[in-house]
Order: structure tokens, then C-alpha cells, then sequence
């Protein structure tokens, strides 16, 4: 008798431990939903490797909670909000993810995020920059950014273009859809909190050869700067068409022309255009980014220097949110969304990637980067460099 | 100052929707059947050209020659495929089957060429030559796509007033039964328009491409201002169609210079259907005769 209940006792001990044993060494799963193929693929991938060496650093340094590893699990939304909402229940419910991380569409994000919110799991968006994915009414709100929002992008457009062209008179020149509705508003806002009116509003489809006549108008109203919202190939129209007018006006832009071919597409004139970007990895590092450079070149063959981290937002939004999100965990104690999210907010001091973040957060601050964040960038061939850096 | 640079510019995109539309003419003419997704074959035209020439590194002639045979050769494949099985019933599917082999064309471009717009060049659109004084510069090509459409409007018109082969087709349109009981293979016909209408967008799309980018839907809003031309014009008339496309360039731009862009597309499409509705069979078209 007394043998058999020592055998049990023992036998519930090596089960402890064993349970305890497991425990300690489950990972935390990270989820991730964005485009991984289709045109957006070299995006997806770009946040996937930002997330990787972020990962790995923290794993090399004994992981989280006391020795839990962080574990990447990915799925494709192939840009559609219909597969990015099924993805996000499948790493929601079946995988436990601790925090889902989001892509580069504003409509698959502002799909998701109500899930996020309803489940009680934080979202962080490393790329995505439409302004009610954070700002989305939700209390609590589980939505975190570490990217480039819209709203601020417009109110930086304008500061960058009074900075560096003494812009006075504004025309506004934009693509004919919700993206550029929504930013003409942002710029209408930015101008009139400075008592500024813009000089024209022209509007052009993504499909128009030719934008000469909207230019035109712009130029007959006295426009002495553009600020530019378009994708890729509408941007490079705009510059086309501005070269053949012979008008050499400054172009601020929103991040479409980082989209793609700008300088195949529009020509010698594209280094002309100035856009938007949250990080450069040209020029002078900061010991983070020299440092992320070189785990880049080391995990990833293709990649030989600066030129082959593109695109370089993803990459380093998404390198800076891990570490952010991993700061929240390791605050929260536990993987309890509500605990985590809570978590966010007590980061104190991390000296990221693209800036020395100083309580990026709190309940009514979910984007970690503002309008003095931003680094301002020209194509020069087919990079994107910070402006003035050639 | 912006009303020449408007004329200019509207001039420029006129002809190019023109040259789209006497694809639709030439079916229509001999068939009363058209390729809705003349648009489709528009982009094939520029993305074939693109591949042989970039990709593939031909020299640009032959890239193009080799991308207007394989468009002929998507012309016999729009009609054996989308417009024959249906018309030869007497059915009016072709309608949706020809949108249905556009958007097919279309996808399987998006996944062998990628969604990424790319660039043409083109050493005709390099240099702008200043016009009017306006300090308006423009391409040679710019130039060439008016010249290439008059062109081609006045080869139809002439052909088809003046060659057996003309006169047979338009003994197609007048009586199929009695052209069929006159030896002119009307199937043949057929098949004929429907290449020659495929080069025409061909054509189109080598010449706008390098003045625009080349992607898969490059020539999706094209193919429908193109056909809103051919009906203006009276889709019957080859001059007409070519004059239509000038004015609605012309039209286009004039309302986005004086009325801004917001106005455009709602302007000029209510000026197209007050037109027709002046003019049921467009600006130059008859009404068929019927005889008994």
C-alpha cells in the first residue's frame, strides 16, 4: 500500500515537472498576416525578415518569460480582406498566437482588427498606414502601429514642403480613390491648421496617360509646390507630364512612388520627387542599425548591402514592433492579451531602430511614430535614399 | 495658354481612343459583332512588345512585328472562341463570352507578367518638341499616334470602297445568304476582321505604352472610352469613329481644364449620351436600310 502510493506520488512529481518542464520551453507564438505572394510579395517578405532577426535576437538572449522562445507563424492574405479574416482566426483561435502582427493593406488590417478586439488579442501593424486602423473606436483598444499614418503624413507633407520649398500655396494633386480621398482630406486639416488654403485640388484615375491639363490648372492658380498621392505608375504619369510642360515645380509625395519602378517608369526626373519614408538604411547607421544590417547580410544571402533591404520600411517597422511587442509581453508577465496590451503601456525606454522610443504608448497614443519620425527620400537610379544623402 | 495646351493634349489621347475604336469598327462592320475586350488585346499588344523587347532583349522592330502576329492570332482565337459558337445560333452571348476571355487574358497576364507596372521605352519618347508656344512639350510619338489612326481610317475606307476583298465584306453586311450563295467565304471574313481588329489594338497599345506603363489592366478604362467613341462616332463609319476619338480627347480635356478633373468623366459621358440621343447612330452613321 504504502508502496503504491509512493509510485504515484512519484509518478504525479515526474508529471509536474515534466508539465512544468513543457511549459517552460513552449514557445510564444507570434502571428502574421500580409500578403506573401502576388505583386505585394517582396513587402511580405521585407516584414517577415524585419520580424525574423528581431525574433532571433530576443531568442538568443533566452527568449521571454523566463526562457520562452518566440515562434513566427505566418499566413498569406494574398491582399484580400476576405483570407486576411480567415487567416486571423486560424492564428487567433488554433494557434494562440500572444500578438498578431499585420501587413501592408489598410483593408485587410481594418478587417482583422475587430477580431483583434473582440478576442481580446493585440494587433500590431508594421506597415498599413490608414488612420482608423489604430483610431478605430474600439474601448479597449488592441490596435498598435509602429508605421507611418496617414493622417500625420499629410500634416508632415506640409511641414517638410514649408521646411525645405517655403511652400505657400499648395496644389494638391491625387489619386482618384478612398487612399487619396482620405489624404486630400488629411491635407485640407493640415492646411487649414495653418491658416493655409491649398491652390487646387486635382484629381486623376490610375489608368490617365496623361495629366497635363490637371498640372495645368494647378500652374495657372499659382501652385509654387505639389504634394502628390498616387501609386507607383499614376506618380510617374504625373512626372512625365510635368516634364513635358517644362514645369519645375517641387513635388512632395506620399510613399507611392517606394511602390516600385519609379525611375524605370517616370524617367530622369523621378529624383526630383520627395517622399515619405519611416527608415533609410543608406547613409550613417546608429549602432542598432548597423548591427541589423549585418544579421540581414548574415541570415539572408541576397542580401550584399543597404541597396537589397527594400522594401526598407517593412523590414525596419516591423523589426522595431517585435521588439516593442516583446517589451509588452515581458511587462505583462504572462501571454493574457488584456495583460499585454496593458503591457504596451508601461514600456518605459527601447532603443530601436528607427528612433530611441520613450513611452510610445499609452491609452490614447497607439501609433508609436509621429511626424518628426519620418525621413524624407528621393530614388537616385533604382534606390531610395534619404534626400541630400548622394 | 491652357486651352491650347488642352487642345494639344486632347488631340494626343483623342487619336489613341480612336485607333482603339476602328477595332471595334472593323467587327462590327462585317460581323455586326465586336470584341468587348478590345481593352485586353490593347494590353496584350504593349505586353507582348515589352516582353520580347525588355525582357528578352529583341531589337524593338521585331519585338513589335512578332507581338501584332500573335495578336492577329488572339483576334482568330476571340472569334472561334467567344463570338462564333454564339453568333452562328443567333444568340447575343458573345457579348459576356468576349468580356469573359478579356478577363481571362487578363488574369493569366497578371500571373506570367506580375502586376508590377513597368516601362516601354521607346526612342520616340525621350525628347519633347515644344508646340504652339504654350511651353508645352510634345513626344514625336504623340505625334505618330494621329498620323498612324488617319492612317489606318483612310486604308479601311479606301479597301473597303475599292478592293474585291472590300466589296466583299461589305456584300457580308448587306446579305449574308446571298454573299454565302456568291462563293465569298463568309467565315473567313469573319475570322479576318476579328485579327485585323486585334492588330489594330495591338497597334494601340505599342504606341501608348511607352507614353504610359504596361501592366495587366493598363487597357481596361482604354477598351471603354473606346467603345463610347465607336458609338459616338456611328460604329459603322471608319472616319466617323476616328473623328469621334478626336473630339472626345479633345472634349476631355478641355472640360478638366476649364471645369477641373472632378467634372470630367461625369461631363463628358453625359455629353456622349445627350449626343446619341440627338443622334441615335452617332455622328456620322446611317440608320440601316433594310430592304425587302
Amino acid at each position: 500500500m504504502i508502496r503504491r502510493s509512493f509510485i504515484s506520488a512519484a509518478i504525479a512529481l515526474i508529471g509536474a515537472g515534466l508539465t512544468h518542464a513543457c511549459l517552460a520551453a513552449e514557445p510564444i507564438k507570434i502571428g502574421l498576416v500580409t500578403a506573401l505572394s502576388g505583386q505585394s510579395a517582396l513587402a511580405g517578405e521585407a516584414i517577415t525578415r524585419g520580424l525574423t532577426i528581431a525574433i532571433d535576437e530576443i531568442n538568443a538572449k533566452g527568449g521571454l518569460l523566463g526562457g520562452r522562445k518566440l515562434e513566427l507563424v505566418k499566413r498569406d492574405d494574398e491582399a484580400n480582406p476576405a483570407k486576411g479574416t480567415t487567416a486571423a482566426r486560424e492564428l487567433i483561435f488554433k494557434d494562440k498566437v500572444a500578438v498578431l502582427f499585420g501587413g501592408l493593406d489598410t483593408p485587410v488590417s481594418m478587417a482583422i482588427v475587430p477580431i483583434a478586439n473582440q478576442n481580446k488579442v493585440p494587433f500590431m501593424g508594421p506597415w498599413a498606414a490608414g488612420t482608423p486602423i489604430t483610431h478605430n473606436g474600439a474601448n479597449p483598444n488592441f490596435a498598435f502601429r509602429v508605421s507611418a499614418v496617414d493622417e500625420v503624413v499629410d500634416r508632415a507633407m506640409l511641414q517638410y514642403g514649408q521646411k525645405t520649398f517655403k511652400t505657400a500655396k499648395a496644389g494638391i494633386i491625387r489619386v482618384n480613390n478612398s487612399w487619396g480621398e482620405s489624404n486630400e482630406q488629411g491635407l485640407i486639416a493640415a492646411l487649414a491648421a495653418k491658416n493655409m488654403k491649398a491652390a487646387g485640388i486635382e484629381r486623376f484615375e490610375a489608368n490617365d496617360v496623361d495629366v497635363v491639363p490637371q498640372l495645368t490648372r494647378l500652374k495657372a492658380a499659382g501652385a509654387d509646390t505639389l504634394f502628390l498621392v498616387g501609386n507607383v505608375g499614376p506618380s510617374a504619369q504625373v512626372v512625365k507630364s510635368l516634364d513635358r510642360m517644362g514645369w519645375k515645380v517641387p513635388v512632395v509625395s506620399h510613399w507611392g512612388p517606394a511602390g516600385g519602378r519609379f525611375t524605370e517608369l517616370a524617367g530622369p526626373s523621378a529624383k526630383e520627387v520627395h517622399f515619405v519614408q519611416t527608415y533609410s538604411f543608406f547613409g550613417k547607421q546608429s549602432p542598432v542599425g548597423d548591427k541589423v544590417i549585418k544579421a540581414l547580410m548574415t541570415k539572408y544571402p541576397d542580401v550584399k548591402g543597404p541597396a537589397d533591404i527594400t522594401p526598407a520600411v517593412g523590414v525596419a517597422n516591423a523589426y522595431d514592433a517585435m521588439h516593442l511587442a516583446a517589451l509588452a509581453i515581458a511587462n505583462a508577465g504572462s501571454t493574457d492579451g488584456d495583460a499585454i496590451r496593458q503591457g504596451f503601456y508601461k514600456i518605459d525606454r527601447y532603443v530601436g531602430l528607427i528612433k530611441t522610443y520613450v513611452k510610445p504608448f499609452s491609452p490614447t497614443v497607439h501609433d508609436a511614430l509621429g511626424e518628426n519620425d519620418y525621413v524624407w527620400a528621393q530614388f537616385i537610379d533604382n534606390r531610395i535614399v534619404p534626400v541630400g544623402a548622394n | 495658354m491652357l486651352l491650347t495646351s488642352a487642345l494639344i493634349t486632347g488631340l494626343g489621347l483623342g487619336s489613341m481612343y480612336g485607333l482603339m475604336a476602328l477595332g471595334f469598327h472593323v467587327t462590327y462592320a462585317v460581323s455586326g459583332t465586336v470584341n468587348f475586350a478590345q481593352g485586353s488585346s490593347m494590353m496584350l499588344g504593349a505586353v507582348l512588345t515589352f516582353a520580347f523587347a525588355t525582357t528578352l532583349g529583341w531589337p524593338l522592330p521585331l519585338a513589335i512585328l512578332l507581338a501584332l502576329v500573335l495578336c492577329a492570332l488572339y483576334g482568330l482565337v476571340v472569334e472561334f472562341v467567344a463570338v462564333r459558337p454564339f453568333a452562328s445560333r443567333g444568340s447575343d452571348a458573345w457579348l459576356m463570352a468576349t468580356v469573359a476571355l478579356g478577363i481571362v487574358l487578363d488574369n493569366a497576364v497578371m500571373f506570367s507578367f506580375g502586376k508590377e507596372p513597368r516601362s516601354l521605352p521607346s526612342p520616340l519618347a525621350v525628347t519633347p518638341i515644344e508646340l504652339g508656344g504654350v511651353g508645352l512639350g510634345v513626344y514625336p510619338l504623340q505625334l505618330l499616334i494621329p498620323v498612324v489612326g488617319l492612317a489606318l481610317a483612310a486604308i479601311l475606307h479606301s479597301v473597303s470602297r475599292r478592293t474585291r476583298w472590300g466589296i466583299a465584306m461589305l456584300a457580308v453586311v448587306q446579305n449574308r445568304d446571298a454573299s454565302r450563295l456568291m462563293g465569298i467565304p463568309i467565315t473567313r471574313c469573319i475570322a479576318g476582321a476579328y485579327a485585323l481588329s486585334t492588330v489594330f489594338a495591338g497597334v494601340a497599345g505599342v504606341l501608348i505604352a511607352p507614353l504610359f506603363n504596361v501592366h495587366s489592366e493598363m487597357g481596361t478604362l482604354f477598351g471603354l472610352k473606346a467603345f463610347a467613341v465607336a458609338i459616338l462616332g456611328g460604329i459603322g463609319s471608319a472616319w466617323g469613329v476616328m473623328i469621334a476619338g478626336l473630339l472626345f480627347g479633345i472634349m476631355e480635356s478641355f472640360i478638366t481644364a476649364t471645369m477641373g478633373s472632378t467634372y470630367t468623366q461625369i461631363v463628358t459621358f453625359a455629353i456622349v449620351i445627350a449626343v446619341l440621343a440627338w443622334r441615335p447612330n452617332g455622328l456620322v452613321g446611317r440608320t440601316a436600310v433594310n430592304k425587302v
